[in-house]
């Protein structure tokens, strides 16, 4: 294996083997355990620079937000409107199908999470940090819980934190099961007692009017996982690992047909997507010993890859630019006897099920995908039917290219082609046959 | 029936306390309610609208955009089978029937004794376990249609009941810290702190 572990760490994690990143893992989401592999040295060292020096670090680590939109965390940093009450919300979600490392990052390294919070409430001076976790969650919940009780008691929280004379809180919020609430501009709505509808951009950016109307930065759960490190290290070490743009590790959620289905993390750019799903320590290869059919590189949202596609390296440019994303860095790998169809038609349902219904293209869009596709499914389809689809998706995000031209207010809706139109593309054979014989051919 | 008991109203009020604006504890003050009754009563509703300032009907009216939030009573055990994308690959599908079949209930029923609630979930982060099926949100990956039967049987034995509480206990573990920042001190800070900062830069820029 190439790749360099992170310290003291083995540097594959899987949630499938016990092992992750802080042995031993049985008890390392205690603030015991998290004190003896180094814990919280991260938060004091940064308490002894400005904050802007906690801020140029980041900003040399070149961290990507590991959310699903990939911004650089230094950057989006320095963009909050100057004002003495600013806030930071940290968004542990997690809904996007086939993700679920930030519910390992919960569950199993709570301090971390708590840690980094600190150090970037400390590094944008926010007045009060949210850690908002998915309702679902409830073993992430009562762990993050209980890892704030603790932290609050070792003097990491709170008034004048380990004497430094900067004080902060941080408060645990729950969601209640909406997908929605993922996208940042929802989340804050959501924080704030209302329904998880997203705001129009601009002028909500949340860095100028977040949450309560004030300057506010929002933070995927892993994003902020990865400062610790990066303080105690120096923001040059981790941007020594990956290549170009794709700094540092990244946790990578594999999942679908594969032998050993986990969490991994891997140093970016470095591996590819084939060594992810083929290597006996990782994926350990398609199960049944079977070929790819198809897999999507960044959760249910990103635009579909065939196998010619599987040397490409696990780096969020050259994904890009081959035409889809790295989005929350979940891999989804379909075998030779996968019905393509039932595929995308299970994720556009999603879609469907999950629209806020503010934006018509979406909420309508959604509804008349899921019914034709089913229906296609059903052995009840029309040929027209797949010109009736792609005309729903140009509806959604005319042009039907990647990145999608938008026409809604958030970018779920632009998300429902990604399914749907390049299953089309790439097996319009597969849904004709199912559209001739009536029937699902599949296995 | 059943609006708040004492204690629950006490520990309500506590969470108001832990916001900058009473409605942002709007939904959690639903979890606390539904971990009482497994739901929220319409007692339970104008409380918590009384105690974060809004009416009892937007309290109902945001509740019904949240599918953990119930407007009905729900079963002693929430039974949800994901069946997206991972966990279909791995045949939830056929699972959800087998569940349909074995409780004798369609999804979104209620067993007639009031035990168990079927629901086809959305996609739960279980997905390196598939089929993945969560009681009351905790979580039991790797189901197939005998692990499934094994799992209703230990609950409805009550076997599980100190893993799988009842419905609507999202969280064990209560915050047991208050607010310990003062607003204005912490807000006298940031501006100290804003101007040092200034400073810095521009005594750097005075010397670059
Ligand atoms: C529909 C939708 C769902 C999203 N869900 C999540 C989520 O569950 N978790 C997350 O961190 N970001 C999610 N995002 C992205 C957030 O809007 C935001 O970009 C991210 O939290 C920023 O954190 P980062 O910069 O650290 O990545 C979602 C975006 C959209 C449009
Ligand atoms: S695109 Fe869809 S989910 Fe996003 S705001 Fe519009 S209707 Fe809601
Ligand atoms: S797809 Fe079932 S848990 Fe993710």
């Amino acid at each position: 294996m190439s790749g360099t572990p992170r310290t003291g760490a083995p540097f594959i994690v899987t949630s499938r083997t016990g092992d992750a990143t802080r042995p031993p893992m049985e008890e390392g989401h205690t603030l015991n355990a998290y004190l003896a592999s180094g814990g919280y040295q991260g938060l004091r060292k940064a308490l002894t620079m400005n904050p802007e020096e906690v801020v140029a670090e980041v900003l040399a680590s070149n961290l990507l937000g590991r959310g699903g939109a990939g911004f650089e965390a230094g950057r989006k940093w320095s963009m909050v409107r100057p004002n003495p009450v600013r806030y930071l919300v940290i968004n542990g979600d997690e809904s996007e199908p086939a993700t679920f490392k930030d519910r390992m990052l919960m569950e199993r390294d709570p301090h971390q999470l708590v840690e980094g919070t600190l150090i970037a409430a400390y590094a944008i001076g926010a007045a009060q940090a949210f850690i908002f976790i998915r309702g679902e969650f409830a073993l992430g919940m009562e762990r993050v819980i209980a890892a704030v009780n603790d932290a609050y008691r070792h003097g990491a929280i709170g008034a004048n934190i380990f004497g430094s004379g900067f004080s902060v809180d941080l408060v645990v919020h729950p969601g209640a099961g909406a997908y929605i609430c993922g996208e940042e501009t929802a989340l804050l709505e959501s924080l704030e007692g209302k329904r998880g509808y997203p705001r129009i951009k601009p002028p909500f950016f949340p860095a100028a009017i977040g949450l309560y109307g004030e300057p506010t930065v929002v933070n995927n759960v892993e994003t902020v996982s990865n400062l610790p490190w990066i303080v105690s290290n120096g923001g040059a070490a981790f941007a020594a690992l990956g290549q170009g743009r794709s700094t540092g590790t990244r946790i990578f959620a594999l999942s679908g047909h594969v032998v050993r289905p986990g969490n991994y993390e891997v140093e970016m750019s470095k591996l590819t997507f084939r060594d992810l799903i083929f290597d006996p320590e990782l994926g350990g290869g398609v199960r049944g010993g079977k070929s790819v059919k198809a897999f999507i590189p960044g959760g249910a949202s990103a635009p579909w890859f065939g196998p010619d596609q599987l040397d490409l390296p696990l780096d969020q440019d050259a994904v890009g630019k081959a035409g889809s994303m790295l989005g929350s860095g979940s891999v989804i790998v379909m075998d030779s006897d996968t019905c393509a169809v039932r595929a995308a038609w299970r994720i556009a349902r999603f879609f469907h099920r999950e629209s806020c219904g503010q934006c018509t293209p979406c909420r309508e869009g959604s509804g008349w995908i899921d019914k034709v596709m089913r229906r296609i499914e059903d052995g009840q389809g029309r040929e027209e039917d797949l010109d009736l689809l792609m005309d729903a998706c140009d509806n959604i995000a005319p042009g039907v290219s990647w990145p999608p031209a938008q026409t809604t207010i958030c970018v779920l809706g632009p998300s429902i082609p990604s399914s749907v139109a390049w299953s089309i593309r790439m097996f319009r054979d597969e849904y004709l046959l199912h559209i001739k014989e009536g029937a699902c051919p599949c296995p | 029936m059943a609006g708040l008991t004492p204690e629950n109203l006490a520990r309500a009020r506590e969470t108001v306390a832990l916001y900058p604006q009473p409605r942002s504890a709007l939904i959690p003050l639903c979890h606390q309610a539904q971990a009482q009754e497994g739901w929220l009563t319409p007692d339970a509703i104008s409380q918590i609208a009384e105690l974060v300032g809004v009416s009892a009907a937007e309290v109902r009216g945001t509740a019904s955009f949240y599918d953990m939030l119930h407007l009905e009573p729900v079963g002693k055990f929430l039974i949800g089978v994901c069946t997206n994308i991972s966990c279909m690959l791995g045949g939830a599908y056929e699972l959800l029937a087998h569940a349909e079949d074995r409780l004798g209930i369609r999804c979104g029923q209620t067993t007639a004794d009031g035990t168990f609630t079927l629901e086809e979930m959305e996609c739960l982060a279980g997905c390196d376990g598939p089929t993945c099926v969560a009681v009351n949100y905790r979580y039991f990956p790797n189901q197939d249609e005998s692990t499934f039967d094994t799992l209703v049987d230990d609950l409805a034995a009550g076997r599980l009941d100190g893993d799988v509480p009842c419905h609507g206990t999202v969280s064990r573990v209560d915050r047991t810290v208050t607010l310990m920042a003062q607003r204005d001190e912490v807000l006298a800070e940031r501006a100290a702190s804003d101007r040092a900062r200034s400073e810095r830069q521009a005594a750097k820029e005075a010397k670059g």
